[in-house]
């Protein structure tokens, strides 16, 4: 015969947590951690004892010279590459072969060279034609490398942002033109008010990678001689032989492309809070 | 002379060191992909992985080189290299000092960059591929290494090549950047021609033609690799 017992077991306490084990993965990691750990404290010692402060006094105003003008030279080729854009996106999107064969070949060609390329073409080749300019009156333009760096990023950023804004554009569903026709909106009217917001909303990840990308591209201006951050880190080291000179020219830019980074996420979560469910 | 004697081959013409460059562009970016795709598959592996200390060492990784301006990263590489090969054979008693070759420190430093992008274009993969498909494998006995190997891999590959195609038209491009260090590729051939012939223009153009064309001939391979890595798939 069976017994029944009625007894009920006392509360017994949660069994222990089982100790994790060192996997690889573990080790991995830890000896990966430590070293950045080390590495990180070895650079903020190694810049600390290398610490002058003559070279600070030097160094530090060319070196936020440099970068006021890496950032004057991004901004204002990032601004006027939107304007040139627009035309360059609606000739890309248009059902006219000529138009948007037109528009195809020019941001092939500018997305598929390096931006080095297209710099040289410029600053170097255009050199070539030094007379015929002058006779136009543009060789004033096309004599300084500052302008010859504006005009190729100008044209490099067009073509990657005409893409950027046809995509989105594009992303827009068809209803919503339909929409905006049945409500006797006008087709400009419509794409002012009903296609541009939404597809801004998908570009921006796309326009704020491509402002990244400008801030780190622009650093082959040094190369044709215009003293950007880059500019001035090159001639800092040719002048010390120091390599504490790149290092803080990468804590620049790191700086730069972290607080644009993290200022992006923030502005894309708030304008999709409607959209997060 | 002409633009046609310029680019004559032979001793009078440029067009045997362009070449030369050419080979020299086409062979580092090519030396550098498997590296970078090795590195960047390990540094997915480590940013999925449940080890906290793996993630956060793998996401200070791309953090560094997807920050750095590719240029920076190479002259970094390029002088720390040589900095650090001074110091270690002077301590090491060797008086004279080892010269860097450019094209390694190129690939090392282009390795960083395309790595770093790499990780996260296999990283999305990684996310796309449901957790049925590993529990398959293990239910089926499969080690972790078989169903990483036979199960994964193959559907990994086909969801990642659009992205690894973007990363290796960028990779191409970022090559012209190691001329600066003395690479003698497309862009310090070209660079050289236009110094001495003083037809800057006519060179620079050929450079850009020739990215264009191995932009060109890349993107036909990629789409024949496309066509082979969809076989597998389910024709609806």
């Amino acid at each position: 015969m069976t017994v029944i017992r009625e007894t009920l077991l006392a509360p017994q306490p949660a069994p222990p947590d089982i100790a994790r084990s060192w996997t690889g993965a573990r080790i991995t990691g830890h000896a990966l951690m430590t070293f950045w750990v080390t590495a990180g404290v070895f650079l903020v010692w190694w810049l600390i004892g290398a610490w002058d402060i003559a070279f600070v006094e030097r160094y530090l105003p060319r070196y936020l010279n440099g970068l006021s003008i890496t950032l004057t030279l991004v901004g204002i080729s990032i601004v006027l590459g939107a304007i040139l854009s627009l035309p360059l996106a609606f000739m890309r999107m248009s059902s006219n072969a000529v138009l948007s064969g037109i528009a195809y070949g020019y941001v092939y060609f500018f997305r598929g060279t390096p931006l080095i390329a297209q710099l040289f073409l410029i600053y170097y080749g255009f050199g070539t034609f030094r007379a015929e300019m002058e006779a136009v009156g543009l060789w004033w333009f096309f004599r300084d490398a500052w302008n010859c760096a504006l005009f190729a990023f100008t044209l490099n950023t067009a073509a990657y942002q005409a893409e950027i804004l046809r995509g989105a554009i594009e992303s827009v569903k068809k209803g919503q033109w339909e929409a905006g026709d049945a409500l006797g909106l006008t087709k400009p009217q419509t794409f002012r008010k009903i296609i541009l917001p939404q597809a801004m909303i998908v570009a921006l990840r796309p326009y704020g990678n491509e402002i990244i990308l400008m801030i780190k591209g622009s650093a082959i201006v040094a190369i044709v001689t215009v003293f950007d951050l880059m500019g001035e880190t090159r001639r800092a080291f040719s002048r010390t032989f120091d390599f504490q000179t790149y290092l803080w020219a990468a804590v620049f830019y790191l700086v730069i492309v972290e607080t644009l980074r993290i200022a992006l996420d923030r502005i894309e979560r708030r304008l999709t809070q409607h959209l997060v469910r | 002379m002409d633009a046609f004697g310029y680019l004559a081959f032979g001793d009078t013409g440029w067009s045997d060191e362009i070449a030369r460059g050419f080979a020299v562009t086409t062979a580092l970016a090519l030396a550098t992909l498997p590296v970078g795709l090795m590195m960047g598959f390990f540094l997915a592996l480590a940013k999925k992985s449940e080890e906290e200390t793996l993630r956060l060492a793998a996401d200070v990784y791309t953090t560094i080189f997807r920050g750095l301006p590719e240029l920076l990263t190479i002259f970094m590489v390029y002088f720390g290299l040589q900095i650090a090969i001074r110091q270690a054979s002077l301590a090491l008693g060797f008086e004279q000092g080892i010269e860097i070759n450019a094209f390694i420190a190129g690939m090392i430093a282009l390795a960083f960059v395309f790595s770093s992008y790499a990780s996260e274009v296999f990283l999305s993969a990684f996310r796309a591929i449901p957790a049925g498909q590993y529990e398959a494998g293990y239910a089926l006995g499969l080690t972790q290494w078989q169903t990483m190997r036979t199960i994964i891999a193959p559907q990994l590959i086909r969801i990642a090549l659009p992205g690894l195609g973007n990363l290796w038209l960028i990779l191409l491009k970022d090559t012209a950047l190691i001329s600066v260090i003395g690479l003698a590729d497309i862009m310090r051939q070209a660079g050289i021609a236009a110094r001495v012939t003083k037809e800057a223009f006519l060179f620079f153009s050929v450079a850009c033609l020739l990215y264009l064309i191995l932009a060109i001939l890349s993107s036909f391979v990629f789409a024949r690799i496309e066509r082979a890595a969809k076989r597998a798939e389910v024709r609806a």
